[in-house]
């Protein structure tokens, strides 16, 4: 498959309620893609079809390969006692023989991974104590042992301190040179302008194509309507985003 | 000295003693580590559910003089299908239907249980009796132990990750619903072989206790299967103990002795931060 991800007519939701619609897009190898709206605006719900978790309600999607997904660290259940090294290690379990214990070149991978998020440090600590930042890269780090040619990340950098932001952006680069595929969910506009690609999200797709095609101003208002507030310098649009946390 | 010994001794010398023992040594081995999973995936309500709604089941057995276990097999697959199909319904929901379809099969085993032709046994069946169960009861909790030890090891991994990441749990190929299906399953197998020595009502006592107690002391996920499954162990001994110094119900003091190790649990600091 030439594309990492391609959507076309793309409609999905919850037991047949249509949550999103009219997203189509394709995303090449080695290139990253900004999913960027409101919350409730249907980026996860994109993500979990694209993981095959929900099946599309009408239209197409293909990736290439099982795709990894790093959800929300807060999504995460902190009083389970595992280990960062064993979080990282349940990175190959797509790679067969889930009902044995991993291998020892698994381990290694593990290993690898969590000192590739700068982590190697933290291998035998507890999961549940470590920053919101550092839980974060535990993920990525098992996303890595997972080896998947499409990642799709779901807001990644939110509540997450300077130090691993910086650590993550990074790792986006690498990632990218490798010839992997991005897709990195955010309702932060200035972030978005650092990708390949935008693609707009409020309940069907509003816009889609590089950042300064897309981030004006009459699509930026179309996909966060009263949650945005524009700031006026002269420059192109920049906006600020008034969220509201679900949990 | 002597009576140290002899409280010791006492529930050993008998055959029923020993046997009683022997149960509750089997059932909290394997009981044990389940729980640890059943509390960490979330299930509690779903495993009362599944150990009350097949209370009509072994009392249709003990009528028709089958095995109980073929009685709570049966009890539990009704159940789950009735749970199944209320919960579809949206206007009610899934744990409102839990709820009404728990209590409805609770209200049926009774009716049945105390209608004038049947043998008095009702109380065995919801509050058991671990002095009274048999060598068959005995073969069905082993291989209860060594199928539920292979299982849990088996499930290892997908368990860790639905209990620690649902949401990530599609992307990594495990599949939600099997892994938390597979574990209800030996759950319903173990309630229906615990049912004999505790009881439809006190059987939830080692399938919750035992977690409950050890959660905020061990720090991996092995240390509380380990501890958790030593606890469950322990209350029933503590239990059995009991009854026979005391003259009290062996289930009931079985299942005071693990609630009593949940509450201490709970209660006790934790020796981290």
């Amino acid at each position: 498959m030439s594309a990492g991800v391609r959507a076309d007519g793309l409609a999905a939701g919850y037991g047949g309620r249509q949550v999103l619609r009219d997203v189509s897009f394709e995303l090449e190898h080695g290139r990253t893609l900004c999913v960027l709206g409101p919350n409730g605006g249907g980026k996860t719900t994109l993500f979990k079809t694209l993981v095959g978790e929900l099946p599309p309600l009408r239209g197409t999607v293909e990736v290439d390969g099982r795709p990894a997904y790093v959800a929300q660290t807060e999504r995460t259940r902190l009083d389970f006692p595992v280990g960062a090294l064993d979080v990282a290690l349940m990175g190959s379990l797509p790679h067969g023989r889930w009902w044995l214990p991993p291998r020892a070149a698994d381990r290694r991978a593990a290993e690898d991974a969590l000192e590739r998020v700068g982590l190697s440090r933290k291998a035998g600590a507890r999961f549940g104590e470590l920053s919101g930042g550092q839980r974060q890269r535990v993920l990525l780090a098992r996303a890595l042992v997972q080896d998947a040619r499409v990642l799709l990340l779901d807001e990644p950098l939110a509540g997450v301190d300077p130090a691993s932001a910086e650590r993550i952006a990074a790792l986006f680069g690498e990632l990218r040179e490798e010839g992997r595929s991005l897709l990195v969910s955010t309702h932060d506009v200035e972030s978005a302008r650092r990708f390949d690609l935008v693609v707009c999200l409020n309940r069907r797709q509003l816009a889609f194509g590089p950042p300064r095609e897309v981030l004006d101003r009459a699509t930026l208002e179309a996909t966060y309507g009263r949650e945005m507030i524009i700031l006026e310098d002269g420059g192109p649009a920049r906006a600020v985003t008034v969220q509201h946390h679900e949990h | 000295m002597e009576l140290a010994a002899e409280f010791l001794l006492d529930p050993l010398r008998s055959g029923i003693g020993r046997r009683a023992l022997l149960e509750v040594t089997l059932l909290g081995a394997v009981c044990g580590p389940l729980a640890f999973w059943i509390v960490s995936e979330r299930l509690s309500y779903a495993a009362e559910s599944l150990a009350h709604g097949l209370l009509p089941g072994l009392v249709v057995a003990a009528l028709a003089g089958l095995p109980l276990l073929l009685g709570a097999g049966g009890g539990v697959l009704v159940g789950a299908a009735l749970i199944a199909a209320a919960g579809r319904d949206e206007r009610v929901g899934p744990e409102t239907a839990t709820g009404v379809v728990v209590t409805g099969m609770l209200g049926l085993g009774a009716l049945l249980a105390l209608a004038p032709e049947t043998p008095q046994r009702l109380e065995e069946l919801l509050f058991g009796d671990p002095l009274g169960v048999s060598d068959a009861d005995l073969v069905a909790a082993l291989v209860l132990a060594v199928a539920g030890a292979a299982t849990l090891a088996g499930l290892h991994r997908p368990l860790s990750v639905v209990a620690l990441d649902p949401s990530g749990a599609a992307a990594l190929g495990v599949r939600l619903t099997l892994v938390r299906l597979a574990l209800l399953g030996l759950l319903a197998v173990a309630v229906a072989v615990a049912v004999q020595g505790l009881g439809n009502l006190l059987v939830l006592a080692v399938l919750l206790a035992p977690a409950v107690a050890v959660r905020r002391h061990a720090s991996t996920v092995r240390g509380s299967m380990l501890a958790a499954g030593a606890l469950a162990v322990a209350g029933g001994v503590a239990g059995i103990y009991a009854s026979f110094q005391l003259g009290s119900a062996a289930g009931a003091s079985v299942a005071l002795a693990l609630s009593v190790a949940a509450l201490g649990g709970a209660w006790l600091p934790t020796k981290r931060r």
